[in-house]
């Protein structure tokens, strides 16, 4: 795609960078085996992407490679000499670093306090005049530069990131790995920092191994790739000779995916199942986090709900499930004021598949079965209509019908549902939400973690809704899964909706400015 | 048997295992700790089954020191069920005993029917232990205060409105030594069990028991309170009325402790005095944790610790032990239990098995 830097031959690359090699590492978690004899050469002076699904043993590998894990077999090599990193804290004596998915600054302190503190040898009384020196003559050898007294909390994502990656090189990191990155920016913060890491390898300060899921970012920034598959290296070499398809078909292997639902024709006289007008709601902190979020979704279409994590996505779907109340406005459904009880979601044929079902839609110790009969427990067939009581082969039988049709694998539906896997616990729930003839379905990030089949079986249950006429709110941090499925795109960003744009068409560089704030 | 087959597929082994544990492991301390006091613990605890269970009448006074923890262990049982710690028994039952007998006197004056009375001193009771605990349970859902130090606190206020009330608008001025208020009369009083020594109060710690695991387990109020109990977030997603949920569920444990009071001043004190904080608040406390808060659970559990309470005077004249020995144990007890939370999960129960050996060996050779 775009012009790939050549990569620089090892005899050029500067002393600093550091050249990493696994040698057939195997890891196993009791008769799992996690990692199966996976051997990478990761070349000094480069971007290395590490490529795999979900549960692939990417985060295995590189925790090995960190001292978290002791490998079963094989062994880590460090500049050509076989390294015994039996903690952390060995890693990082070799100048090998890491940063994480999620942030680890303290939020209330400012950078630089960040900085000092993060150093192994932090004196018991600190010159904080000798400190800002040091810092700001090393800020000045950097590429780019973070406020260093502003606090982290203060700081836009992707300076955040920044001050992560500063951390790592102020710790004399020579060898870095970034576990997805770019999750939590926008795309044009993502292509900033992975061009400035880049330039950075290239003039051989650092060596890079990048986890990742995204394509486009191999593809765009790293020289090298290797793509894991349970826990087996499938594949890899270098990026300019590799094609998307071949990496996609090494990443999900030959396995036929299921095709998503073609998307019917929308109705051409819908009416509007559900509209918000003017949704205002606080934080937990108290402060805004919606402004004024007035939409409507009509029968038979999907509308997206895009934008960077924490510009009020959680608390828009938290109102809409009753879990936070609206500081002012109010949501209509079939044009009557919603309040989220019971009563009217039922009434309404509602239905709400929240982000992290296992935090937000279910108990984790109470049996699958149970978890199913939330909606309708106090009903019958589940309850008799005097007195209430339970029927428990009922709602046992009800649950194992979801269980065959949604495909959700548990031992039975008497095991607790906090034993499933993440997919499982989605399809449990997906299918508790969708059981019954549904009028509106609200979506959040309903693939979040899962493989490709699940991902394309989930999207499959979304995109049969809408096609039976089910008007369809989905709000989500993935762009392409929003692409793919919405027929209209909302964009939000602090708060309030940016940009509204039909999908057909869409220019992702318009809607990537509007998820900054631009 | 149905509580046998719902333990053995709600947390198989473990639910039975682990407080088995953890009293075995008490056991062994406290008998570090009688040794300690030149005492062979073998003689204590022979000498602590007879004065629990030995003979008839140490039964009897078992199942006498059982009935209260009954109750009150329910107000500290139904209330995790909802996910919530409520140690606040103990003024539950003061106040369920002080108001009874605010309700039962003028009616005794009247010279009321006996059972009407009785019915009305309970109910009273009842109500009052009930609004008491709802009030921590309200203060937690509206405003968000931790309810056991709330339900804890507020048990010291029902005492020292209690005490005011003795000493004050309610004192009975014969009673000059121990403050109280005035007594209900004999007439009034609620008999024993037919053919035991035993008040009716033991029957309604049963009947509650048994009615309140009905209603938890078996019906849809049940199972809409313990999926707050496990989620709140989830309820709300369901529409699950929560405030109304968290208030009934407190309310009727405080109605368990508060009838706990009344049975105290209608079968054992006839009045209202300091008496009625003798540590069965305390002790329900400990029975609910033992009884993994389940209102099933709660009767056995309850018989046994009222047999180590019944013990302790058995202990007091055979072995010159001070009396409070006993309470020494319950201490170790409740903190063993509390430790032993953390078995769950992690006792490894072993599979005896050739082929789960050969797995272990390593693979390299």
């Amino acid at each position: 795609m775009n012009a790939i830097l050549p990569p620089p031959p090892p005899e050029a690359a500067a002393p600093r960078a550091l050249s990493v090699e696994t040698v057939s590492i195997t890891k196993r978690f009791g008769s799992f085996t996690a990692l199966d004899a996976v051997s990478i050469r990761i070349r000094p002076g480069t971007v290395h992407a590490l490529l795999g699904e979900n549960g692939a043993g990417k985060s295995t590998l590189v925790k090995c490679i960190m001292g978290y894990y002791r490998p079963d077999e094989g062994s880590v090599v460090v500049e050509d000499r076989e390294r015994e990193i039996g903690n952390p804290r060995d890693a990082h004596a070799l100048g090998l670093g890491m940063v994480y998915q999620h942030f680890t600054l303290v939020p209330s302190m400012t950078v630089l306090e960040n900085l000092v503190m993060a150093r192994a040898d932090v004196p018991a009384i600190i010159d904080w005049a000798a400190e800002r020196r040091v810092m700001e003559e090393f800020l000045s050898r950097m590429p780019f530069g973070v406020p260093l007294d502003r606090p982290v909390a203060l700081l836009a994502a992707g300076e955040k990131q920044k001050a992560e990656i500063l951390k790592q090189l102020y710790l004399d990191s020579r060898f870095l790995i970034l576990d997805e990155p770019t999750s939590v920016l926008t795309p044009g913060e993502a292509d900033e920092i992975l061009g400035l890491i880049r330039k950075m390898a290239a003039a051989g300060d650092i060596t890079v191994l990048i986890i990742t899921h995204k394509f486009r970012e191999v593809t765009a920034f790293a020289d090298d790739v290797s793509v894991l598959r349970r826990g087996k290296l499938v594949g890899g070499g270098s990026v300019a000779d590799l094609g998307i398809d071949d990496l996609a078909q090494l990443m999900i292997g030959a396995k036929e995916v299921a095709g998503s639902v073609s998307r019917l024709a929308a109705p051409a006289d819908a009416h509007t199942r559900l509209e918000l007008k003017g949704i205002c709601a606080e934080d937990d902190s108290g402060t805004d986090a919606l402004r004024e979020v007035s939409f409507a979704v009509k029968a038979g279409e999907i509308v997206g709900i895009a934008g960077v994590s924490g510009n009020g996505q959680i608390q828009l779907v938290e109102v809409l499930a009753g879990q936070r109340k609206a500081s002012a406005g109010e949501v209509l459904v079939h044009g009557e004021k919603f309040g989220a009880t019971r009563e009217e979601t039922r009434r309404h044929r509602m239905a709400l598949l929240p982000e992290e079902p296992l935090r937000n839609a279910s108990v984790a110790r109470m049996s699958v079965a149970e978890n199913m009969a939330f909606r309708r427990f106090d009903t019958p067939p589940f309850s008799s209509r005097r007195g209430g009581w339970l029927s428990r082969k009922a709602i046992r039988e009800a649950a194992l019908a979801l269980i065959e049709r949604y495909n959700v694998k548990t031992q039975g539906p008497d095991a607790a549902i906090g034993t499933l896997s993440g997919g499982n616990v989605q399809r449990a729930i997906l299918g508790r939400e969708l059981g019954e003839a549904v009028d509106i379905l609200v979506v959040a990030n309903p693939v979040f973690g899962l493989d490709f089949a699940a991902v394309a079986e989930i999207h499959g249950q979304i995109m049969a809704a809408r096609n039976r006429g089910a008007a369809v709110l989905l709000v989500s941090e993935d762009l392409d899964e929003l692409l793919e499925l919405s027929d209209r795109l909302l964009v939000m960003s602090d708060g309030a909706i940016a940009l509204e744009v039909p999908t057909a068409g869409a220019d992702r560089v318009a809607i990537g400015r509007a998820m900054a704030g631009h | 048997m149905r509580i046998v087959a719902k333990m053995a597929t709600g947390g198989p082994v473990e639910v039975l295992l682990v407080p088995l544990i953890a009293i075995l492991a008490s056991a062994l301390l406290f008998a570090g700790f009688v040794a300690l006091a030149g005492v062979n613990p073998l003689e204590v605890y022979a000498l602590m089954y007879k004065g629990a269970f030995g003979t008839w009448f140490s039964l009897q006074n078992t199942l006498q020191r059982a009935a209260p923890l009954l109750l009150t262990a329910l107000c500290t049982a139904l209330p995790a069920q909802m996910g919530m710690v409520i140690i606040g028994a103990e003024g539950a039952l003061v106040m369920g005993g002080l108001v009874a007998v605010a309700a039962g006197l003028p009616l005794v004056g009247m010279g009321a029917p006996v059972f009407l009375t009785q019915l009305v001193m309970a109910l009273a009771g009842m109500i009052a232990g009930g609004l008491f605990v709802a009030l921590a349970g309200a203060l937690r859902h509206w405003r968000g205060v931790n309810e056991t130090i709330a339900s804890l606190l507020l048990s010291y206020i029902a005492i020292a409105v209690m005490n005011q009330m003795v000493e004050g608008p309610m004192r009975d001025p014969a009673s000059l030594n121990k403050p109280s208020t005035g007594a209900i009369g004999d007439v009034y009083m609620i008999g024993t069990i037919p053919g035991m020594d035993v008040h009716w109060g033991l029957v309604f710690g049963l009947i509650f028991c048994v009615l309140t695991w009905l209603l938890m387990f078996h019906t849809s109020f049940g199972f809409a309170a313990r999926i707050v109990g496990g989620n709140a977030r989830t309820a709300k997603l369901v529409g699950l009325p929560v405030g109304f949920l968290v208030l009934a569920v407190t309310f009727l444990g405080g109605a368990a402790a508060g009838l706990a009071g009344m049975v105290e001043v209608a079968a054992v004190q006839g009045r209202a005095n300091a008496s009625l904080v003798a540590g069965y608040g305390t002790g329900g406390i400990l029975v609910a944790f033992l009884a993994r808060q389940n209102p099933i659970a709660v009767i056995p559990v309850a018989v046994l610790l009222g047999g180590i309470a019944a013990s302790g005077g058995l202990l007091q004249r055979r072995l010159d032990l001070p009396d409070a020995t006993v309470l020494v144990l319950q201490g170790i007890l409740f903190v063993v239990l509390l430790a032993s939370e953390m078995l769950y999960g992690r006792l490894a129960v072993p599979r005896l098995s050739l082929a789960s050996f050969l797995r272990l060996r390593p693979q390299r050779s």
